[in-house]
């Protein structure tokens, strides 16, 4: 009688402890799923100012939440309005860009760069195959906008005659300056 | 006289519709990221010092006065995402992304996202954090990965420079042309900075690629 009872207690034992085993290696092979977390697009950009100077402000808060690859069909028009309106009298450019090719580069707005060569915005021989920190990207664009076909056109607006940063970058890793 | 008035009212209107946002690079560049931890003010990509490797720079709101530099912060809800085409078509082969937590900004990547466009989540697993250097610190606090990726982030100068001011007038029809010399209006601020070096063989490029930068922010 009493042996039984011993066998019976040690049978609940083992299945308690058992189920508590149980119990704790489920929990561990199977947790609540954690859900996977997104995020969506607020600011995006390619070369610069292409959102500020080109894009109604009707349309920017749209061209940044746009992917490059549906931008052209979206954004061409309204690019060619603001390129003739600020400059009316565009033909081609330094490029050689027609106002319609000029806006089809520029309407995908991606930066295009180089694996195997110099890189630089535009530098009289490389055309859009990076963008260094010095690069007086400005400039370059103001020539391409208002320069004409061999960038003398307008001189008054081909330069702003801010040419440089305001602090020296360092010559290694991460580049930029420290701050002010 | 009350024509002539119309006729600048008019030129005006047009003027700020096409540049009422024209603020510079892409600082502040459209209403809903103004002021905000996502607003991007440039990207840069370009040789390193060993130019086997490509450089990658995000930086972010911008105009930060020093005065103000301090309390600038990441934020741990906006993700920074370097998207790079290496087959032409502009969609985002690779990317690179940069989340902060913790004092610490987590990198991954260069790796093929499980989704392109506008929604993405985190990919792969981290392949290197870096401190946050801090405002005023001797030197930027820089971390390099056993693949050879470099990272950096933190503030910094800006290293936009652009006579903004005086381009507002020209817009505005005050004034026709630039001064000489002109007037930088980024000289003195300051933006929050990502830099990421790469090996160039971890890109897959076959010699081109096109790179465009993301911010992203947490769905809640």
């Amino acid at each position: 009688m009493e042996k039984h009872y011993t066998v019976k207690f040690i049978a609940v034992s083992v299945l308690l402890t058992l189920g508590v085993i149980g119990c704790s290696k489920n929990n561990n092979h199977n947790p609540s799923p954690t859900p996977t977390i997104y995020y969506d697009q607020a600011d995006q950009v390619g070369r610069p100012a292409i959102n500020t100077v080109f894009i109604p402000a009707s349309g920017k808060d749209s061209f940044n939440t746009t992917s490059p690859s549906q931008m052209p069909s979206i954004f061409t028009n309204d690019m060619k309005t603001s390129l003739m309106s600020l400059n009316p009298g565009y033909t081609t450019n330094l490029l050689g860009l027609t106002a319609d090719q000029f806006i089809s580069v520029l309407s995908t707005d991606v930066l295009n760069a180089s694996t195997t060569g110099v890189t630089s915005f535009y530098n009289g021989t490389q055309v859009l195959t990076g963008r260094t920190l010095s690069d007086d990207v400005i400039d370059v664009e103001l020539t391409l906008l208002f320069g004409g076909p061999d960038g003398s056109a307008n001189p008054g607006l081909t330069s702003d005659h801010v040419n440089g940063n305001d602090k020296t970058f360092l010559t290694s890793f991460p580049y930029e300056a420290s701050p002010w | 006289m009350k024509q002539k008035k119309l006729a600048l009212i008019v030129l005006v209107a047009v003027a700020t519709s096409i540049g009422g946002f024209l603020l510079a690079s892409d600082h502040i560049d459209a209403p809903a990221v103004k002021n905000q931890t996502t607003d991007i003010t440039d990207l840069y990509v370009f040789n390193g010092s060993d130019t086997n490797n490509l450089v990658f720079v995000a930086n972010t709101q911008g105009l930060l006065a020093p005065s103000a530099t301090a309390a600038a912060a990441f934020d741990p809800n906006t993700l920074i995402q370097f998207n790079i085409d290496n087959n032409g078509d502009n969609v985002e082969d690779l990317v690179i992304q940069a989340i902060y937590a913790d004092g610490k900004m987590n990198f991954y990547g260069p790796v093929k996202p499980s989704t392109t466009g506008i929604r993405s989540k985190l990919e792969g697993d981290i392949i290197g954090s870096v401190a946050v250097t801090a405002y005023g610190a001797g030197s930027p606090v820089t971390y390099t990965t056993g693949s050879g990726i470099m990272v950096f982030a933190g503030p910094r100068d800006d290293p936009f420079f652009f006579d903004l001011d005086q381009y507002h007038a020209i817009i505005a029809g005050k004034a026709t042309g630039f001064n000489n010399p002109g007037k930088d209006a980024f000289a003195g601020t300051n933006v929050m900075s990502v830099v990421v070096e790469v090996p160039k063989k971890l890109l897959n490029s076959t010699g081109k690629i096109n790179v465009w930068l993301t911010t992203k922010k947490k769905e809640s």
